[in-house]
């Protein structure tokens, strides 16, 4: 159930980043579907009563293997956002300027390229 | 042998140490920019017939990150770092002229050159994906690097639409890794021949296709291309056109289907009609275009397609075709980019309908951008007559001649659209030609001259490349992608891993 709702969400932040005039917005949607699929990036390692995968003495090597959770999605998904952050900042400081050009947030008054 | 990880570290470390010493030491960048691209040229060609598996920090393959050089890696591998070389050459007079920043430009080259070397050299999915942004986010930067309202609008434009390829590309990839588990290529390939494919596999294979698909436009992708390239710089549209699009798209395409999840007719179907289309598309959208750089953006999208459609036909003749147009395409294409940005540079106009009559004050320009236009028209004996012939009888050999014959219309219509470029910019003149604002142009000067010389000399002779005996560069491309999956899992895990998972039976 929950892998669909993600799917959803992913879907929601398409629709925003494909279908809406504003800038801001196309950045919110894009920004939902990175975020989108982060989630299932970390949804994929969870597990239910799961424990941090570090092992000690006091851990066999039974309970260890049944209740750990994947840690590697959680190092893919920090390095996601590390890069969502990097495409933000540029989306963001590109969108400044082009407000300082048009004097506008709407996409469809910025058609200079179309002569 | 050399150490893979240079290719990566290289760039990383100068595109750092350019900003943070050129503050003080004013000619650094150029230096450092032209120094480090012609050691990675030089790295590049040493690495030719060579195959070898890098394992970082020194994890062996499944768990960790390997980096793998084979033959098709090498090609990518040279031709990146040849185009770079050049344009940082071009770079060296052209940026001061139009452009204030010099170390953020060169910076950023850097990092562009940094994120394509790692794409092809890395045998790791998400890894790949890391490198694919690396390399992206430095291009959104470097279209929109003039900061006039158009550069801007092309730069956001190119950024959302490859935004989103690149959240498909990564939702793919977590498809995968939620499927089997593993993000090595070698690995998964492994997986998939002894599990099967399964829903989930096609829809994640469907997601990376249409993500690098954009990357690559490929015709339903292609709608930001011929904004973004010509608003770059002339050296980056060089770049973009000639490396971008084949490096972060057809290779990591070629990659997945021949290496990854495999051949099967319905994929070669789609590459082929996807290539034709993107092939007659671009090209009709060329013919009416009065921009000089937007008119060779719109060919690229064309000459994309007979990429496509080569490496789509999936026989030996085939793959040759394509890799050896991959080749030539970025060849003459970043020749032509850099002809339009020295007329630029001279004329500062673009539009064809106001040029005129540069061929006598221009010789070399113009000299030069004529064997790259007769090139990419398949003209012979220059380059790209070769590799659109193997394409045509490949596509004839493989029983499909009606490709063949589009692939020659396509061609023909191509000779067009160039003519009009010779006859309006340097033989004749457009309609809004005026003599007086012509009267003060020379010849580019030196290092501009040379590097489009450099190019027009490859032009013509590397027809010869496909000689027996001295096609070290592209029959290990043939051999490695013909022979499916099996060789590349062999070559990245050993022989003990693979046969202990059982593919090969007992």
């Amino acid at each position: 159930m929950i892998y669909p709702l993600c799917f959803l969400l992913f879907l929601i932040g398409l629709y925003g980043a494909t279908c809406k005039k504003n800038i801001v917005k196309i950045i919110l949607g894009l920004l939902i579907m990175e975020y989108s699929v982060n989630l299932f990036l970390i949804l994929l390692g969870w597990k239910k009563n799961g424990i941090a995968p570090i092992i000690d003495q006091s851990t066999s090597h039974e309970v260890f293997i049944a209740q750990s959770v994947d840690p590697l999605p959680q190092a893919l998904v920090l390095t996601s956002i590390v890069i969502g952050l990097g495409v933000l900042s540029l989306m963001v400081a590109i969108s400044i300027r082009l407000y300082q050009r048009y004097g506008t947030f709407d996409i469809t008054e910025m058609n200079k390229l179309k002569h | 042998m050399t150490n893979l990880s240079v290719f990566i570290s290289v760039p990383l470390v100068a595109a750092f140490f350019i900003p943070v010493v050129s503050r003080k030491v004013k000619w650094f960048p150029d230096v450092c920019g032209i120094l480090t691209t012609f050691l990675l040229l030089l790295l590049s060609l040493q690495t030719m017939n060579q195959e070898t598996v890098y394992s970082m920090g020194n994890w062996p393959a499944p768990y960790g990150i390997v980096l793998v050089l084979d033959g098709f890696s090498c090609l990518l591998l040279i031709v990146i770092n040849l185009i770079g070389f050049i344009s940082t050459l071009f770079s060296f007079e052209y940026i001061e002229r139009f452009y204030t920043s010099k170390l953020r430009y060169y910076s950023l080259f850097l990092l562009m050159l940094a994120g394509m070397n790692g794409v092809v050299l890395t045998g790791d999915l998400f890894n790949l994906y890391v490198f694919l942004e690396i390399a992206s986010i430095a291009s959104y930067a470097l279209v929109g690097f003039g900061c006039y309202s158009r550069e801007l609008e092309a730069s956001f434009k190119y950024l959302v639409m490859s935004t989103i390829a690149s959240s498909f590309i990564l939702l793919g990839v977590a498809l995968i890794y939620g499927r089997f588990a593993s993000l090595n290529i070698a690995h998964i390939a492994l997986l998939i021949k002894q599990y099967g494919m399964n829903e989930t596999m096609v829809f994640s294979f469907v997601l990376l296709l249409v993500g690098f698909g954009v990357k690559a436009a490929i015709v339903p992708f292609h709608a930001w291309l011929p904004d973004a390239h010509p608003s770059a710089p002339a050296p980056i549209s060089a770049m973009l056109s000639g490396v971008v699009i084949k490096a972060l798209g057809i290779y990591v395409i070629v990659r997945l289907v021949y290496n990854l999840f495999g051949m099967t007719p319905l994929i070669s179907n789609l590459l082929i009609y996807s290539g034709v289309i993107s092939m007659m598309i671009g090209v009709l959208m060329a013919l009416g275009q009065w921009d000089f750089k937007r008119l060779l953006a719109c060919h690229s999208i064309s000459q994309m397609g007979y990429i496509v459609l080569g490496f789509g036909l999936g026989t030996p003749l085939g793959i040759l075709g394509g890799a050896f147009h991959l080749f030539n395409h970025s060849l003459f294409k970043s020749l032509l980019f850099l002809n339009s940005g020295s007329v630029e540079y001279e004329t500062e106009t673009r539009n064809l309908e106001k040029l005129g009559c540069l061929s006598q004050k221009m010789p070399v320009t113009s000299a030069t951008s004529l064997i790259a236009s007769l090139s990419i028209s398949g003209i012979p004996p220059f380059n790209g007559f070769w590799s659109k012939l193997i394409i045509i009888i490949a596509a004839v050999q493989a029983g499909k001649p009606v490709f063949a014959l589009w692939a020659v219309i396509g061609s023909i219509l191509t000779l067009a659209s160039f003519s009009k470029i010779q006859r309006y910019a340097f033989f004749g003149h457009g309609r809004h030609f005026d003599e007086s604002t012509h009267k003060n142009i020379k010849e580019v000067p030196g290092l501009m001259k040379m590097s489009m010389i450099i190019l027009a000399i490859l032009c013509t002779i590397t027809g010869l490349l496909l000689i027996n005996g001295t096609n070290g560069i592209f029959s290990p491309v043939v051999n490695d992608l013909t022979q499916g999956p099996v060789p590349y899992i062999e070559k990245i895990l050993g022989y003990e891993f693979t046969n202990i998972s059982g593919l090969f039976g007992n």
